[in-house]
């Protein structure tokens, strides 16, 4: 009995020493891979111009046409709205979010899709997908940002592409707030 | 149990009182929001309620049960009275003092930042302070431990320590580790932001702080349910621990693995670069390791008592277990919630999957599941198991203990699987209200009404739970002599690793160093990071 259990725990020793091996080489590769460089699209921004200058001024913000041809949404969490509140979207074309947040940690989901990110003041959360099909979605902030965090919902219509390209076509920047 | 006894008893009580306390919170939360009642009017209520409630769950409860089974441990395992008795309730009054510093401010509405504080909201110093005691308080505990350990190893040279003490010191150095991590963040970045003496914080590095701890104060909490697997359970089934050995393995890999995994709770995080999202994410596949030789191993332990009440054939076993013994049901009850949490924790874990349920009710479903599901109905064990010995109260009634074992494992499935579906669906956690009329959200009103009657369920366990232990009066009798499981074979010689810490203690700091040196020199580097901070509740 007390050799049959000894191989057993052999057994189980050996595999979890192999794993523990691999890991630790495994650490070591990436560590050293990735620790002589800087962490990869890791963006600031200064909160207290977020308004005055650069790329989250008013203006600037709900969807752009890229000259490059990419679709690019700029958003703006702050307590306890986004800017803008509703956003328009593609169908069937890749989607970039570029967003940040104004005072506390918010969060951005899009409904039932996988978009999701946190938004936190001084860094910018940058998401990229694609919505298949047509339709409107809810997007609530998904982290406590404060005692108003629960009314912070905003909506995103996702529209047909020649919809979007006619739309996009007049206006420098795009949203589907009501104005 | 000689001269720690009413220590623990004070731990326990302490400890209990406080999670019936916090339950009810809990449940009042789920009624607010569900359709069963109207908008609740003022949402700060309902949001100082979720900070109690964590706060309790998170840091009270589990530090509690950890320091008052340790004591306990130390005494009936080492077989020899408590060093430092007067050190240990000095560390219990630090906590009593912190909780109710921390719990006052919470409940005057200024430190409504919810457990995991989210700077740069930023409460009164008396929430952080209160935080800061208890953890001082169990650091006391640690280094007792220690001690303890230390003397019984002088009076036995070279002789194993028992599995449970090894466990139990495991989880105290895992733990002194891990809480540095928000200790620097509350010490560091947070109190100066309280007191004012800044009006900045860098919340992305606070982030990274506060990874450092969430994710192995998970297996702090998770300890002394393992122990209890691996101690007592075998024991108290009439069976044997299938292996001493797989145990001390189990132990030594929580530590060196449950540290410096802590990122991939910022895997949607912007101030993290993807590279090391990357190594955490592989990391955390090796903390499910201990996870399954524990199951393995145990598994094998109660298919020895199966065997040994007469149990025969492939499945026969399992017919002839005890399955009117309360310690059956609980660890068999524990198993398939922990079955169930560690399916999700997959999910969880794997960067990609992570983001279809970041954030969403499927979060607090899981956790809800693995601890207060499979954790804390070990925790309920750990007490009925040691009362008799505490409170010299005779046997437990093991009627009423079943009913509250099946009211808290069907509460928990209850309260956690609505939660889990509408995480898919995106449903967003720790909100005040729905707005139940958006038909997206009327369709899911559904399940917010489930978890609410799941979470009665909860309650009236918790109160069938504090009433089991208050009824127990003393008897003339002597308690039976304690005893921990015994292994079908105790190896002659246990390696020496595996009797000691040193190297999984240096393995431990070694990789969190690695692992989260970089990031934070970087972030901490970064000038744009440190943002206007926010007070609540006017400080
Ligand atoms: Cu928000
Ligand atoms: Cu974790």
């Amino acid at each position: 009995m007390s050799a049959v259990a000894e191989a057993a725990e052999q057994r189980w020793a050996i595999i979890v020493a192999a794993i523990i091996a691999v890991l630790i080489a495994m650490m070591v590769v990436t560590g050293l891979h990735w620790a002589a460089m800087p962490p990869s699209r890791v963006e600031t921004v200064d909160v207290k111009t977020l308004h005055l200058k650069g790329e989250f001024v008013e203006s600037n913000l709900g969807t752009a046409l890229e000259s490059d041809g990419k679709v690019v949404v700029r958003v703006l969490a702050q307590q306890y709205s986004f800017q803008p509140q509703c956003l328009v979207v593609p169908e069937g074309m890749p989607v970039t979010f570029r967003g940040t947040s104004s005072d506390a940690i918010h969060g951005f989901s899009i409904g039932k899709s996988n978009a999701n990110t946190m938004m936190i003041p001084g860094f910018v959360a940058t998401f990229t997908t694609t919505f298949r099909t047509a339709g409107e979605h809810l997007m609530p902030c998904h982290e406590y940002c404060g005692i108003g965090h629960e009314a912070m919902w905003a909506r995103v219509q996702v529209v047909p592409q020649q919809e979007f390209l006619a739309r996009i076509g007049q206006e420098k920047r795009l949203s589907c707030v009501r104005r | 149990m000689f001269v720690a006894r009413r220590l623990v008893l004070a731990h326990f009580w302490v400890a209990f009182v406080a999670f019936l306390g916090a339950i009810f919170l809990g449940e009042w939360q789920m009624f607010m929001r569900s359709p069963l009642s109207a908008w609740i009017n003022n949402p700060e209520h309902y949001y100082r309620s979720v900070t109690a409630h964590g706060t309790v769950m998170a840091y009270v409860l589990p530090t509690l049960v950890a320091m008052g089974f340790g004591y306990a441990i130390s005494e009936l395992a080492l077989k020899r009275p408590l060093i430092g008795l007067r050190w240990a309730w000095t560390g219990f009054w630090l906590v009593i003092v912190g909780t109710a510093m921390a719990a006052i401010t919470v409940a005057l509405g200024k430190a409504s930042v919810l457990y995991t504080f989210y700077p740069p909201m930023i409460a009164s110093p008396f929430y952080y302070l209160g935080v800061v005691l208890v953890v001082v308080g169990s650091w006391i505990w640690v280094a007792l431990m220690s001690i303890n350990l230390r003397a019984w190893r002088k009076e036995n040279p070279g002789a194993t320590v028992p599995l449970a003490m090894y466990g139990n010191l495991a989880g105290a150095y895992l733990w002194a580790w891990t809480s540095v991590g928000a200790a620097v963040e509350v010490l560091v970045l947070i109190l100066p932001a309280s007191l004012g003496l800044t009006d900045t914080i860098n919340a992305g590095l606070a982030r990274v702080f506060f990874s450092w701890t969430l994710h192995a104060i998970v297996y702090f909490w998770l300890m002394p349910a393992y122990i209890a697997f691996y101690s007592i359970v075998p024991r108290a089934i009439g069976g044997r621990l299938y292996s001493d050995t797989m145990g001390r393995v189990a132990f030594a890999l929580f530590l060196v693995f449950s540290m410096p995994i802590g990122i991939h709770h910022l895997f949607a995080d912007p101030q993290v670069g993807a590279g090391f999202k990357f190594v955490h994410a592989a990391m955390t596949a090796m903390v499910s390791v201990p996870t399954l030789l524990t199951v393995f191993t145990i598994v094998a332990s109660v298919e020895i008592a199966g065997r040994l009440r007469g149990g025969k054939g492939m499945l026969g076993w399992i017919k002839a277990l005890p399955w009117d013994n309360p310690m059956m049901l609980a660890v068999t009850f524990a198993f398939i919630m922990l079955g169930f949490g560690g399916a999700g924790g997959i999910i969880n874990m794997s960067y990609q999957l992570n983001e279809t349920v970041h954030n969403t009710q499927w979060v607090t479903g899981h956790f809800h599941l693995i601890f207060a599901g499979a954790i804390v109905i070990m925790y309920f064990m750990i007490a009925y198991d040691l009362w008799p010995q505490l409170m010299r109260c005779g046997s437990m009634p093991a009627g009423l203990m079943r009913t509250q074992l099946w009211l808290w494992f069907v509460g928990m499935m209850v309260l956690t699987m609505p939660w889990h579906w509408v995480g898919i669906l995106g449903m967003p956690r720790r909100m005040a209200y729905y707005d139940y009329s958006h038909p997206e959200l009327q369709a899911q009103a559904w399940t917010v009404t489930a978890s609410t009657l799941g979470g009665l369920l909860l309650v009236i366990s918790a109160v069938l739970f504090v009433y089991i232990l208050a009824r127990a009066r003393r008897t003339h009798e002597a308690p039976v002599p304690y005893t921990f499981s015994e292994p079908i074979h105790m190896p002659a010689r246990t390696p020496v690793a595996l009797n000691t810490f040193a190297v999984w203690v240096t393995m431990m700091i070694a990789l969190t160093l690695v692992n989260y040196g970089w990031p934070i020199v970087q972030l901490a580097s970064l000038e744009q990071a440190s943002v206007p901070v926010i007070p609540i509740g006017g400080r």
